[in-house]
């Protein structure tokens, strides 16, 4: 992971908070090996990371090696606990991350 | 924030202002439901509200009843009202309530007159109330006479970045010129309740909406909870559209309410807000007709939806504008959505930006741009039921 300074061009996904282990990807042709250009919206700042699964658009991209049972965190928050292990640059949803609340 | 447009609405009989000019036939109860269209079928321009609920209620449950069409009945975007009962009792319950804000309302009873004389009946006054309504002129009103509520629906993760800060953004600008606006959902700020307790303008207003959480909590979801809450929360859609957990969906509802705005009294399902203006929470499901409802009863005049995978509600009454930030679902369904926003997933729109589009379509929608929702005849109204009946 790379920070830059902003290009203001239209990225192909999106990190709320800096400290988020997760990103949004916001384009429809997210595929495996592609390299993707994010941007992390609390900061402005720009990333960009190897997709190794496709991510359809609106699902998310783990942006660092999660171990199984990890908070994953978006907004600056926890939204669950992840139920594998998740390396970056894959496809995190709910075939391997579960809400803490039911 | 740009130089807003003049707001012209129709001034009630009780002060508040309405946007529609609606003459509603109101069914007390689901036998009415057939005579209360057949009157609508006969006098055009009048619209009627059947709904499946109104025999056996008791306690609450009943109370909710009563409320939500009383309040349906007294919204400011209903010009004049026929309420059409089984019998005369409760009907007579509901038109005393809205005739209280000086509305004209008339009650018919089915039994011992039977449908076809008090479908003659009731169609001859609804034919002298629209003629009435119909001469009804707009006039300029403020922006602090503007009642305004939100919700999202089928949300997903491009709700979270880009329509729901859309909204807050819009609740921040229009919250210091005395709008009202209202926001509910409580099962959907599981995973962001103490953020949102925290958002309160008092500790003790924020206890009573963790109160109000918790009771649900307890009541509800603990005992009939499932695994996932069944793909109810988050949905089906919100799951096809990225988002996980319901920590996840809450954290994004949330952004609907702003950045700095404060909620200054929590309601109960269709309770009127009588705490000033300013921003309010409304318990409720977080089901989109069944909040829109609610939210229509307590006195809202215009409702602000962010949807992201394409949430298609309407309502009879409270036009329902749709925003939307996920591209996709502007290219697929187009024909739902009043507002894009899907340029600030691209850079190209800040939330500045899209905040003041969204005004400038509220502005719109209130001096009679009918939304997509209208053009296309979605008028849902459902009733919140809290329990089976005797």
């Amino acid at each position: 992971m790379t920070d830059q300074q902003n290009t203001s061009s239209a990225p192909d996904f999106l990190v709320h908070d800096d400290s988020d282990s997760v990103g949004v990807v916001v384009v429809e042709d997210s595929t495996a090996g592609k390299t993707l250009t994010g941007w992390v919206m609390e900061s402005d700042a720009t990333i960009t990371i190897e997709a190794i699964d496709d991510i359809p658009l609106g699902h998310k991209i783990a942006l660092n090696d999660l171990a199984s049972g990890d908070h994953v965190i978006k907004y600056g928050f926890a939204i669950g606990r992840t139920t594998a292990p998740i390396a970056k640059g894959a496809h995190l949803h709910v075939h391997n991350t579960k809400t803490e609340k039911w | 924030m740009n130089k807003l447009q003049q707001i012209f609405g129709y001034k009630r009989e009780n002060g508040r202002i309405g946007i529609r000019n609606h003459v509603i036939i109101l069914p007390l109860d689901d036998l009415s439901n057939a005579a209360s269209e057949a009157v609508a079928n006969n006098i055009k321009g009048t619209l009627a509200l059947p709904h499946h609920y109104g025999r056996l209620q008791f306690g609450e449950d009943l109370e909710l009843h009563f409320r939500t069409l009383i309040g349906t009945g007294s919204n400011p975007n209903v010009a004049a009202c026929v309420v059409i009962g089984i019998e005369p009792g409760w009907t007579k319950r509901v038109v005393d309530g809205i005739a209280s804000t000086g509305k004209p309302v008339t009650g018919f009873a089915i039994e011992q007159n039977g449908d076809i004389a008090t479908i003659a009946a009731a169609s001859r006054v609804a034919k002298e109330y629209l003629h009435w309504a119909s001469e009804l002129q707009r006039e300029p009103c403020g922006m602090e006479d503007l009642w305004i509520s939100h919700k999202c629906g089928e949300s997903d993760t491009t709700s979270g970045i880009g329509a729901n800060p859309t909204v807050g953004n819009l609740i921040d600008k229009l919250d210091p010129l005395g709008v009202t606006n209202c926001f509910g959902e409580t099962s959907e700020l599981t995973g962001a309740e103490t953020l949102c307790q925290d958002r309160a303008s008092t500790p003790e207003i924020g206890e009573k909406f963790y109160a109000t959480w918790k009771a649900y909590m307890d009541d509800v979801i603990e005992p009939h909870k499932t695994n996932d809450l069944s793909e109810s929360q988050p949905t089906k859609g919100n799951i096809a559209g990225g988002l996980t957990t319901i920590e996840e969906k809450a954290l994004g509802n949330l952004q609907k309410i702003g950045k700095h705005t404060s909620y200054i009294d929590v309601l109960k399902p269709a309770e009127m807000p009588t705490s000033g203006r300013g921003l309010y929470f409304m318990d409720t499901s977080s089901a989109a007709a069944e909040c829109v409802t609610l939210q229509a009863a307590a006195g809202f005049v215009v409702h602000v939806f962010p949807t992201g995978q394409g949430n298609i509600i309407g309502h009879p009454i409270e036009p329902v504008i749709k925003l939307t930030a996920n591209p996709r679902t502007v290219r697929t369904m187009g024909e739902h959505v009043d507002l894009d926003v899907s340029g600030i997933l691209r850079r190209e729109l800040t939330l500045d930006e899209a905040g003041d589009l969204l005004i400038d379509m509220t502005i719109r929608t209130c001096n009679g741009r009918l939304t997509a929702a209208e053009a296309l005849g979605h008028r849902e109204f459902v009733m919140t039921k809290l329990y089976r009946s005797a």
